[in-house]
């Protein structure tokens, strides 16, 4: 602390200035001090981001006029209607499904790592994991979609790699399945299911490690004494004592893909989804009503999923 | 002694080797392309390997017209945001009043919403309002999302830092202004800076919204979002992906040394 402060008498002194009388001001009412810390961040936020939100919100109520092409200010569900359709109920299908399949597959290969951490790791360990989830976590995001388009190529090093120890047949094997085959990894279902899921299992590892780190090891080895073997409390103590973490951690692998437009378009079959879905009509098609009722969707999943996540105790792993 | 000893057992100790593995090889293969001699493909392994992308990328005008509006756009929001997120931490972590959970919800939103949607509406408000875009707009999105990031880094320093410090402080004889310089920044200065590290790392970076409030103008991400999608000049992009990973790596690591001694009082590292 500074020298100056802790020698100044003890006895308060009354110091003139407007500064110091607005001073002595937040210290009397609180609540002054209050309103002027929350005033500019409510309004940053309440003004230019809830605004913006509910205007959007708005417009998902207004249709298009099919003949003209113009947005048409009158209160409609039509637009709501529209979502219904065949091809847009695929897009909507297609979007949960493969944001369901990249929650399960995360969760699967994030529990060994954070286990590990949460567990064994100790002293530099300890750092290494942590730094080994947060460099990929924050690293650019384009950049990890740029390292799996150079992956994925067709001359690129997994292929490369199956043709060397000869599994070549293999992969043609996996590539003719249909639906999630494709010519090549890239314009496949498969690598949009990768790369989703390489993007995103930081976001399931810590939150699973978070709650890993709070089982006391004592509850282990008492599950151990009375006589389980270590799947079984694998399967009875540790995985239920783990799951607010796997379901927080399921919101954000969840949540992301759900809203992601980059990733399917670069990597994967010409298929849309939900994110490119709202790209497409906002932009080109100029369709701002279903683009705004198409972004209700995964605020309306996300909701529930919310609501759910908060009933199994979720947000306290967070 | 039992089996839950202080060794892993070998099973777990591969998976998650391999786990951390396939976190981080993708991201080191960009290295080694970075130096490739192919010009037309993604061939691997590299036919040869050479530097002259790295002088090539050097006397690129648009490259560095992009890093230098990336590097405008990350500094002015960063600032934004750590005023913004401090002042919001400190007013949900020392008080209690009406409204402090939505507070607190309404600041996780911009992050917890798909990108895609806060990049929407954010364009549609713009659009609604006759806002020209241009560098503030993308600055005034950036903003919006990066105060997350500073405010749960403040808020978990200042519920640490204890109130009675402030109160000595007014006891004996500072001013409100004078406990701020001399008391509250030198306890909460590092967890400010770590924030405001990553909300720099978060905006240098951020892709999906920046493409709905940006005009003409190319951000880094966005000048690397078009290589994607029409590559041209697959080794200068390359290399441009090469110094991004590095350049966003430096901020990641000072936030860490900046913070892990405070997670380890507080008994849990998140």
């Amino acid at each position: 602390m500074n020298p100056s402060v802790t020698a100044s008498p003890a006895v308060l002194q009354r110091k003139p200035g407007l500064l110091a009388r607005f001073s002595d001001l937040l210290w009397r009412r609180p609540t002054v001090l209050l309103a002027v810390l929350l005033a500019p961040p409510v309004l940053w936020l309440g003004v230019i981001y809830l605004g913006s939100l509910f205007a959007l919100l708005a417009q998902s109520f207004f249709a298009i006029d099919e003949f003209t092409g113009l947005v048409q200010y009158e209160w409609t569900l039509k637009t709501y209607g529209e979502l219904l359709r065949p091809v847009n109920l695929d897009i909507i299908t297609r979007t949960v499904t493969m944001a369901a399949c990249v929650t399960v597959f995360a969760a699967i290969v994030a529990f060994p790592i954070a286990y590990f951490a949460a567990r064994y790791a100790r002293g530099r360990w300890k750092a290494v994991f942590y730094l080994g989830v947060m460099l990929p976590l924050w690293s650019s995001y384009l950049v990890k979609v740029y390292a799996w388009k150079l992956i994925l190529a067709k001359e690129g090093i997994l292929t490369w790699g199956f043709s060397k120890i000869g599994l070549m047949p293999l992969l043609e094997l996996i590539l003719a399945i249909p639906v999630i085959g494709g010519n090549s990894l890239s314009v496949s279902y498969i690598g949009t299911f990768l790369v989703f899921l390489y993007v995103w299992l930081p976001f399931m590892i810590l939150p699973m490690q978070a709650a890993l780190e709070r089982v006391p090891v004592s509850l282990l080895e008492a599950s151990a004494d009375q006589g389980a073997n270590p799947s079984e409390t694998l399967r009875h103590v540790l995985l239920p004592l783990a799951l607010p973490g796997v379901v927080a951690g399921s919101i954000f692998t969840f949540s992301l893909t759900l809203g992601d437009y980059i990733i399917p378009q670069i990597v994967g079959s010409s298929r849309l989804f939900i994110g490119q879905a709202v790209y497409a009509h906002q932009g080109t098609a100029g369709n701002i009503p279903l683009a705004a009722a198409f972004t209700v969707v995964p605020v309306v999943i996300m909701g529930f999923y919310l609501w759910g996540a908060k009933r199994m105790g979720a947000f306290d792993a967070l | 002694m039992s089996a839950y000893s202080a060794k892993a057992p070998l099973g777990l100790k591969i998976a998650a080797g391999a786990g951390l593995a396939f976190l981080h090889l993708p991201i080191l293969l960009i290295f080694v392309y970075a130096f490739t001699t192919e010009e037309k493909s993604y061939q691997w392994p590299p036919p040869g390997l050479t530097m002259k992308w790295f002088a090539v990328t050097w006397n690129r005008p648009d490259v560095w017209e992009a890093l230098y509006l990336s590097l405008q756009v990350a500094a002015i929001s960063t600032a934004i945001a750590v005023v913004l997120g401090s002042f919001c931490a400190a007013a949900v972590a020392k008080s209690r009043f009406f409204g402090r959970e939505a507070v607190s919800l309404m600041v996780i939103l911009p992050i917890a919403l798909p990108g895609i949607i806060t990049g929407i509406a954010l364009r549609s408000a713009f659009h609604l309002a006759d806002i020209p875009y241009s560098m503030w707009t993308i600055i005034l999105g950036h903003a919006t999302f990066c105060v997350v990031v500073v405010y749960n880094n403040a808020v978990a320093r200042f519920r640490r830092t204890s109130g009675s410090l402030i109160e000595a402080s007014m006891d004996l004889g500072a001013n409100g202004f004078q406990t701020l310089r001399y008391v509250i920044l030198p306890n909460i200065g590092t967890a400010l800076l770590a924030g405001g590290m990553l909300a720099f790392a978060l905006s240098f970076d951020e892709v999906i919204v920046t493409t709905f409030t940006a005009g003409q103008q190319a951000t880094l991400p966005i000048w690397m979002l078009e290589e994607l999608v029409r590559p041209r000049q697959r080794p200068v992009t390359n290399v441009v992906a090469m110094v991004v990973v590095l350049v966003t790596f430096l901020p990641i690591l000072g936030a860490y040394y900046l913070t892990r001694d405070g997670d380890k009082t507080a008994g849990h590292g998140k």
